[in-house]
């Protein structure tokens, strides 16, 4: 559905590139997640995937349209919530919602909304019944709660069933209450009608429940796959070990065949083995041990935060 | 179809807000008026003999045709607050083509201009300056010809500013010798070279020049500089340059940050 190749954006007066040469694949049906933390080319990414932006070099496709030379067919599949609400808060909910099915084509153009067709209303009050706001529908967006604008915004950009839905951030900014119910509407929206999902975020948590993970830190990706995969890819579980007799251990442990790195104190990681089997096995009198099996939090931290100094 | 639903449903959010907006309705009246009123009347009584010409009359002429110019502009300039807002993401994600953006936005504009030229002819009617309705017939769609033009002005603007503080704080700079180059306040006679030049080249001038034209035509007065059909072909070549220049610079500018 989406195929990123060898992705390029340095802006303007820039030293660094924003996105620096991704390259990855979303399948139709998919939730896709790109995780990082500010800064890491999330929503630059997203511009361009969405044709709002240029890509220095490289490209790509959505549902085999090309981003660049065929922006607006890009335009008409993706549905996008931006990062901050891009609601007119002088307008109504209604208003808003007949804005977007004009500018997307999808009724004829009407003074009001009691002379647009039937089949408009129709679906205005289905929406505003599924969102609960069926007595506010026509009052201003300025009057409702951020969590209520962001389902709204949701709600609107799939009237014009895009076979891919972007979000960008969604639940900055939210409360928590606030972004599990928006995360439940957005599991029923996907449930209902297979749009494939492409949310950037930088909760962790939030990416627990993708399809796939696609992780990037300074424009570049770090990991890709699985959240289990990731977590396979990320987490380095090991045990440390030392002894007084570091000569004998070091045997010891290439005797048992356990890998290791370098000298010590000896890091022997797991590999599927368990703590306790491996301290079993060692003959050699041990003067230290210690255990390392960080949560996928801790190592996305560490990843993160590597190249900060 | 779609291309035009759209541009309707553009320039529809424009009269909606400004419906909803009572301040700028408010102070979109103000300034006219005080042109008018202060300044055109002290012209009148101070010079107005001098002249030859009733000030007054020459003054109210100029800021109707300059207001209506001038806020069509100032509307399509708002695509920037809107791009900070970041309700234009909203337009510009959408599949419709940018020219229709722009389009949609200057039927915008000039619908919202249109109240505040029935507020100044108004006004017009109090200062008792004489107002038939064979004048008022040749004022309207000059007026709508002027509208139409001060957005296509906006368009070149907006294309080369980066963002609402820079507007605000440039506009001005492009707006205000206007006033004068064009003869707002004060009958373009002989003016030196380079003035010259530059007056020859301010859109403004054949806006108001066009306004003065449809209120004097029947008066007998030669006021306006030039005939409606020189000013409409001047209006036009600009047209097509601001528009065709400033969409392309402006959507390049969008993408390519």
């Amino acid at each position: 559905m989406i195929r990123v190749e060898d992705l390029v954006k340095r802006y303007k007066k820039a030293e660094t590139n924003a996105v620096d040469g991704i390259s990855f694949q979303v399948k139709a049906g998919e939730f896709f997640v790109l995780l990082g933390p500010n800064g890491a080319g999330k929503t630059t990414t997203i511009s361009i995937l969405t044709t709002t932006l240029s890509p220095t070099s490289g490209g790509a496709t959505i549902d085999g349209s090309d981003i660049v030379r065929e922006a607006s067919a890009v335009r008409r599949k993706v549905g996008i919530i931006f990062q901050r609400p891009s609601l007119d808060q002088n307008l109504t909910a209604e208003e808003n919602i007949r804005f977007h099915a004009l500018l997307y084509g999808l009724y004829p153009y009407a003074p009001t909304y009691a002379l647009m067709q039937r089949a408009y209303r129709g679906q205005v009050e289905e929406l505003a019944g599924l969102l609960g706001i069926a007595a506010d529908i026509h009052k201003p967006v300025r009057t409702f709660s951020g969590g209520m604008r962001r389902k709204l915004e949701i709600m609107r950009s799939l009237l014009h069933r895009p076979k891919v839905l972007f979000l960008d951030e969604p639940t900055a900014g939210l409360d928590v209450p606030t972004r599990r119910t928006l995360w439940e509407h957005l599991t029923e929206v996907r449930r209902t009608s297979g749009t494939t999902i492409f949310l950037t975020t930088h909760y962790l948590e939030e990416a627990e429940e993708a399809d796939r993970v696609c992780i990037i830190d300074k424009g570049k990706i770090v990991s890709f796959g699985t959240p289990d995969e990731i977590k396979r890819d990320l987490v380095e579980d090991y045990v440390l070990v030392d002894a007084t007799d570091r000569s004998a251990l070091g045997d010891e442990l290439a005797r048992l065949g356990y890998a290791t790195s370098g000298g010590a104190p000896f890091k022997v990681e797991l590999n599927g083995h368990t703590v306790h089997s491996i301290l079993r096995s060692i003959e050699t009198p041990l003067s230290v041990v210690k255990t390392h099996t960080p949560t996928l939090e801790d190592a996305y931290l560490e990843i993160v935060s590597r190249g900060d100094d | 179809m779609t291309e035009a639903s759209a541009i309707l449903a553009i320039a529809h959010r424009d009269f909606i807000k400004l419906l909803r907006d009572r301040a700028r309705i408010i102070s979109s009246f103000a300034f006219p008026l005080i042109f008018i009123g202060v300044l055109g009347s002290s012209l009148q009584s101070g010079f107005g003999e001098q002249a030859g010409i009733n000030l007054l009359v020459f003054v109210f002429t100029g800021v109707l045709g300059m207001t209506i110019w001038q806020s069509t502009a100032q509307g399509i300039i708002s695509l920037i607050a809107d791009r900070e807002e970041d309700f234009s993401q909203e337009i510009f994600v959408s599949p419709i083509s940018r020219y229709s953006i722009i389009v949609g936005k200057i039927l915008g504009e000039s619908l919202v201009a249109l109240p505040q030229a029935a507020g100044i002819l108004a006004f017009a009617l109090v200062l008792r300056i004489p107002l038939s309705l064979d004048q008022l017939a040749r004022i309207v769609p000059a007026l709508l010809v002027v509208a139409v033009f001060g957005g296509a002005f906006g368009v070149i603007v907006l294309a080369n500013l980066g963002s609402q503080r820079a507007a605000q704080q440039i506009f001005p700079f492009v707006l205000l010798p206007q006033y004068f180059l064009a003869g707002l306040f004060n009958p373009i006679g002989k003016l030196p070279l380079p003035l010259d030049i530059l007056s020859k080249i301010s859109p403004l001038r054949y806006a108001v020049d066009l306004t003065r034209d449809a209120y004097y035509s029947t008066t007998g007065e030669r006021v306006p500089q030039f005939d409606a059909p020189l000013n409409l072909a001047i209006m036009a070549a600009m047209f097509v340059v601001f528009m065709v220049v400033g969409t392309f610079l402006f959507v390049r500018a969008e993408r390519n940050r």
